[in-house]
């Protein structure tokens, strides 16, 4: 006699297991029966195996993590430039990825985003295209060539009327861009525009080539190609060189709850503290198995949990948390010495011995793990 | 009994020493340059004044009646004649005067914004927070004030030159002008700019008092020619002395400004440099030979610095370092010991009632006949050498209280470490075999934690010495407790290369095992039972490579699961598969199924990561033990070689592979000619230069890869480099086809190789060739040889490679070390929450759901559905 779903739901979700072996056990039970004396076999093994898989107190964790993150850095590869996913768009991998992560820096060297959409233009190739038009930055040299007549003193760009129809534009359009960009008036004649510096000079002319060419007719500044790649399911998805991850989201059409950056600072500026964690270990998860390693997610949690912790994403280093340590010898062992011991000299600072590398600097036993414990000889009565 | 626990220091306060302190702390004030009268004793009041502290053997301190080695040292001092700037603080003293009123010294802001940044100050403090941005602002608003709130002043602006030097107003300001500004300053107004008043008042960071370090940190060295060759820092000394006298007595003598100022300025100089040598504006002091001195900074700084070089990593006694070789006939929990090294490294054995006996054996054999002893210590504390002429006196002599340093012997848990260090499988606990040669030896299955190899590795050899550290490496660090990996719960020690290859031509054949081979092939793993034959032929029983290997399995196994050469065909036939990769274990018996890479290597072995979790350390080490052992057995019944031989591809095959080539070859034309007629198709968001580099690179790999699948159809199971790459012992079928079939394209950061000539790679080529052999294409295999131009290209890829390995294991490093630094004081605490040192929570729970990422399967959540299926018995993909 199996039972029914119900009463194991019911028996399953008071247990005292994390979420995810809940949910896990629940999803496998859907589709297995079971008497009532295979499930109270099942929950006391489960029980069982969830104790003894348990972390014991006084592990240290953060050494755990840093080691296991830090020695496959050795077997990875250092070529920066790999093709991921899409042939077309380079993104930095392996170890300088790694450390950029780790780093958070401000800029990444290869900012991408990952642009999904939502469902009414997902599975529809032109919508998609039409999207990827409208946040592709598009200048002027895309749209047509560009020449100088210096005998009379103008600017003579030739649109190309394909590309100009195919991203939904039209001269006057154009025209009207250039001239509320840079306040010069620009004569339309067909497929031509045509304009003239303020005054009659060379110079002036050569420097409106410039500007016409940096404006930015259509799209987001910042995005400078936008790819249409369809996936394996079906849809498509947007993937861009640059990333400004805030404009985009606003645009009609793009799913914001699966857009995403590998920016991790600009999540953070536009999502908060646990969108740049979440993304963290996104990112750091995925830089790993991209190299074909395998590094438990715990030991990444723990480095992004670090990293965020007081609602900042800091960077691992003397920038970061080694910087901020409560520890004057602990600081100075790291780097900068000199300054950090003249500068706790000057503000008092009482060191209280409490971190790994404070007491292994005084040469007595460090407050973690066997050495958190005292152990107390009761005398046999 | 009350057994008293070691002092612990609780804390450490940080401050500047005042004048005063300076003075009262000094055991003599130092007036003399010189260090040495003729008779080579130390001169009364110089630098090396035996009050300072003892370097020489036999004289005696003193200030403490201590020898050398026993008195730690005194500090001296030196009165300097007009006060000086100390350098670390130059730009503290340019941001105080700024911030200071030039007359009165109150700092230039109003009361309440005193108290809003005190109390700013406090609460950080408090909360163990750094307050550097709220000095910074206190510092950034008091300069804006023109005049000063409290006297009515009008501020001058202050020009601060590099390194000691400020200039108000065009008129120099001399440390004592300084000095007498800050010692204005109130306590209230120390504490706003961050300052402790009572341990670091400003004016302390101009020098007047000038400490003296004692002799035992700057010791001179004799040379062998009898010479004197003193410490940097006591020629830095000699300096300032010297030049502080020449001060005082054109002083005395009133000599003109311009004189006087120069020779403060020069005893700056020398302060700054005797404080800093590295300063940048300022010329480094040097020795005669050029030599930048090393002083007070230097002696701190970097790698080999006090702080990471001396304090944070220490050197140790009772250890041992030597060559490591091969011996797979030991336990991976074992390592061999040369007997020399035996001889010398102890351990000390306190003697009770209990052991009396066993160590007067100990010390009755002497430090010849291992194992013996090398000292004893008496009750007293008197250290006496055992000889082998006093050994059998000395045993009698043995008492109760007495310390006997009894040499290492089996089964000694010793710690064994290979650097780099980069997790903690680096060291672990072994047990020690005495054998004769001289290097250690260890189970090659042990290996891959180490990642050692026997190319001339060297590792470290560590004896606990107290009874507390052998436990902790018994029950912590022993092999048998890291067999597996906390990075991603799996096994990382198990076996390697002839293991597999082993282990798979074992299992993977259908050889017929008579009774004498089945046996042989067991004695090691010490079974002497043999199972049912499998059958018999010509009327002898026979086993199978499945039965043998069974035999080491532990009753109670049960696994599924597919080997490392499953094909990943559409439909898995299970059971049935044609390759056998179907691996079926039931109660410890192998039903289906090679044994292979997946199954028993480091890293993948499905059967380890069970028997870790299921059953114990001890059974899983037993297993590698057996596993390895069978398998060099394994191996040997067969032989298993390879040579260039294995390599050879029949003519119609090679024939085929020059055709494919060819083809490419002809294609990359195509596009070249498409290229250069423009006709090439623009790939979005590319040059057509780089369209046309992308589209050759797909070309050429593509006829890589099918030479190499020629080639393979050529190379069956029976070619022994195809069972090391299928089964995972070694190599891949990648390596095979450069050998066999083509070596491929050679690139340069992930392009074609380009540079060389101008507009050619070399000149053999035509200038503006862009055909596939001009750029690094290797049509030929290893084995048939790469012609001139090929050979170049192919170093060229290959220096790539050298060079991304050499930059990658320094940056790796410094990764691994801020990964450490940044992470190493978090702890697990008793309520299951992740904390640092100040108690602040970093995680609820250990990675959300308090699991040992050792113990989870592969990091994948299998746990639950392993439980359901043996409690219901059905089998669920």
């Amino acid at each position: 006699m199996s039972l029914d779903q119900k009463t194991i739901e019911e028996t399953i979700s008071d247990l005292p297991l994390p979420q995810r072996v809940i949910n896990n056990l629940m999803t496998e039970l859907k589709t297995t029966k079971v008497t009532k004396k295979q499930l109270d076999d099942i929950i006391t093994r489960t029980l069982a195996v969830y104790d003894y898989s348990r972390i014991e107190a006084g592990e240290a964790a953060g050494v755990v993590s840093a080691q296991s993150i830090g020695e496959p850095g050795t077997q990875m590869t250092m070529r920066t430039f790999h093709y991921a996913g899409v042939a077309e768009i380079n993104v930095t991998l392996g170890l300088p990825r790694l450390i950029e992560i780790v780093d958070a820096r401000k800029n990444p060297s290869t900012p991408m985003l990952t642009i999904f959409l939502e469902k009414d233009y997902a599975f529809d190739r032109d919508k998609a295209r039409e999207l990827a038009w409208k946040i592709e930055a598009t200048n002027i040299s895309v749209l047509g060539s560009m020449s100088t007549d210096i005998v009379e003193m103008k600017v003579i760009v030739e649109l190309n009327r394909k590309a100009v129809a195919q991203r939904n534009m039209t001269a006057k359009e154009i025209a009207k861009k250039i001239n509320e960009e840079l306040a010069v008036f620009v004569e339309v004649s067909g497929d031509n525009l045509i304009m003239k510096p303020e005054k009659p000079s060379y110079r002036e002319l050569l420097q409106l080539v410039k500007n016409v060419q940096s404006i930015i007719l259509k799209g987001i500044k910042g995005i400078k190609r936008v790819v249409i790649r369809k996936e394996e399911s079906g849809e498509y998805v947007l993937y861009t060189e640059g990333s400004v991850l805030k404009e985009v989201l606003a645009i009609e059409g793009v799913d914001p709850t699966r857009t995403r950056t590998n920016n991790i600072n600009e999540i953070f500026d536009v999502m908060g503290i646990e969108a740049a964690r979440a993304s963290l270990i996104h990112e750091a998860t995925e830089t790993l198995r991209e190299q074909g390693l395998t590094v438990d997610v715990r030991h990444i949690m723990l480095v992004a949990d670090i990293m965020t912790v007081d609602g900042d994403v800091k960077p691992i280093g003397r920038h970061g948390i080694s910087g901020e340590k409560a520890s004057v010898l602990a600081r100075a062992a790291f780097e900068v010495t000199v300054s950090h011991l003249l500068d706790s000299g000057l503000s008092g600072d009482i060191d209280e011995l409490r971190g790994v590398t404070e007491n292994v600097i005084v040469g007595q036993p460090i407050r973690l793990g066997t050495g958190n414990v005292k152990l107390i000889a009761k005398k046999q009565a | 009994m009350v057994i008293a626990a070691p002092k612990r220091i609780k804390q450490i306060k940080f401050g500047l020493i005042s004048p005063k302190e300076f003075r009262k702390m000094s055991v003599t004030r130092v007036i003399t340059a010189d260090t040495y009268d003729d008779d080579g004793f130390p001169i009364e009041m110089g630098l090396m004044d035996t009050r300072l502290g003892v370097i020489d053997p036999g004289l005696r301190c003193k200030t403490c009646g201590g020898r050398a080695g026993e008195c730690p040292g005194h500090f001296g001092h030196i009165e300097l004649v007009a006060p000086v700037i100390h350098v670390g603080f130059a730009k503290l003293i340019r941001k105080v005067l700024r911030a200071t009123c030039r007359t009165c010294g109150a700092l230039l802001l109003t009361i309440d914004q005193k108290k809003k940044y005190v109390e700013q100050i406090k609460t950080l403090r408090r909360m163990g927070q750094p307050i550097e941005e709220i000095v910074t602002e206190v510092f950034k608003e008091a300069r804006k004030a023109g005049t000063c709130q409290y006297c009515g002043e009008v501020q001058q602006e202050i020009k601060f030159e590099k390194p000691t030097t400020y200039v108000e107003n065009e008129h120099k300001l001399m440390p004592t002008d300084i000095r007498a500004r800050l010692e204005k300053m109130t306590d209230e107004d120390i504490e706003v700019i961050g300052m402790d008043p009572h341990n670091a008042r400003p004016e302390w960071i101009i020098l007047t008092v000038l400490p003296v370090p004692p002799v035992t940190m700057r010791p001179s060295i004799t040379l062998e020619s009898g010479q004197r060759s003193e410490d940097d820092l006591t020629h830095k000394l000699v300096d300032i002395i010297r030049i502080n006298q020449r001060f005082q007595e054109n002083r005395e003598a009133g000599a003109p400004q311009l004189i006087i100022e120069d020779l403060w300025e020069l005893l700056q100089y020398h302060v700054t440099t005797f404080i800093d040598n590295a300063v940048s504006g300022v010329p480094p002091a040097r020795h005669r030979s050029g030599r930048p001195l090393k002083t007070l900074s230097q002696r701190l700084k970097g790698k080999e610095g006090r702080f990471r070089g001396s304090l944070s990593g220490k050197r140790v006694n009772f250890s041992a370092r030597t060559v490591i070789s091969p011996d797979p006939n030991l336990r991976i929990f074992e390592v061999g010991v040369p007997l020399e090294i035996a001889k010398e490294l102890t351990i000390t054995l306190n003697v009770t009632p209990r052991n009396i006996d066993e160590v007067k054996e100990y010390v009755r054999r002497g430090p010849e006949n291992h194992p013996g002893a090398n000292y004893i210590v008496r009750a007293d504390g008197r250290r006496v050498k055992i000889t082998d002429k006093n050994s059998t006196e000395m045993a009698d002599l043995v008492e109760l209280g007495w310390k006997v340093d009894r040499q290492i012997k089996d089964k000694d848990v010793v710690l064994f470490n290979r650097q780099p260090s980069l997790h903690r499988m680096s060291i672990m606990a072994h047990e020690i075999k005495v054998l004769p040669n001289k290097t250690f030896r260890l189970n090659p299955a042990v290996c891959p934690p180490y990642n050692a190899d026997f190319d001339g590795d060297e590792m470290n050899m560590h004896i606990p010495q107290t009874e507390e550290a052998r436990a902790e490496a018994k029950i912590l660090m022993h092999v048998a407790e890291n067999i597996l990996s906390p990075r991603f719960g799996g096994p990382i020690i198990g076996g390697i290369h002839d293991h597999i290859s082993g282990l798979f031509l074992l299992t993977n054949s259908k050889d017929k095992i008579n009774k004498v081979d089945a046996l042989e092939l067991l004695a090691k793993s010490e079974i002497r039972e043999l199972p049912e034959p499998a059958g018999k032929e010509n009327k002898r029983p026979y086993w199978t490579g499945k039965q043998i290997f069974s035999q080491i399995l532990p009753k109670g196994l049960n696994l599924e699961f597919k080997a490392e050469i499953c094909e990943q065909c559409d439909i898995c036939k299970g059971v049935d598969c044609e390759h056998d990769a179907y691996v079926v274990i039931k109660d410890g018996v192998l039903e289906t199924g090679s044994i292979d890479e997946k199954a028993i290597g480091a890293f993948k072995s499905v059967i380890l990561d069970k028997l870790m979790k299921e059953f114990n350390p001890q059974i899983a080490c037993k297993f590698i033990d057996d596993a390895t052992r069978l398998s060099i057995r394994g191996i040997m019944r067969k032989g298993f070689s390879f040579g260039m031989d294995d390599e050879y591809i029949p003519p119609e095959a090679q024939n085929h592979i020059n055709e494919e080539l060819d083809k490419a070859g002809d294609k990359v034309e195509k596009l070249i000619a498409a290229y250069k007629a423009g006709e090439l198709e623009q790939l979005p968001g590319r040059t057509i230069n780089e369209t046309l580099e992308m589209e050759i690179m797909k070309e050429l790999s593509k006829a890589r890869d099918s030479t190499g699948d020629i080639a393979g159809r050529h190379l069956g199971m029976d070619n022994s480099a195809v069972i090391m790459a299928k089964s995972g012992a070694r190599g891949s079928m990648l390596n095979l086809t450069q050998m066999a079939a083509c070596v491929g394209q050679q690139a340069v950061r992930g392009e074609r190789i380009k540079r060389g000539y101008a507009g050619r790679t070399l000149p053999h080529f035509d200038r503006g060739d862009l055909g596939s052999q001009a750029h690094g294409f290797v049509r030929a295999s290893y084995k048939s040889g790469l012609s001139p131009t090929e050979y170049f290209f192919h170093a060229i890829g290959g220096r790539e490679g050298l060079v991304d390995t050499a930059v990658r294991t320094s940056q790796s490093g410094y990764l691994q070390r801020r990964l450490v630094n940044a992470l190493q004081d978090l702890e697990v605490q008793f309520d299951g929450t992740v904390r640092d040192t100040r108690k602040m929570i970093i995680q609820f729970k250990y990675g959300e759901d308090g699991i040992n990422p050792m113990n989870s399967d592969f990091s994948k959540p299998d746990a639950v559905k392993r439980i359901i299926k043996s409690v219901t018995g059905k089998v669920k993909e």
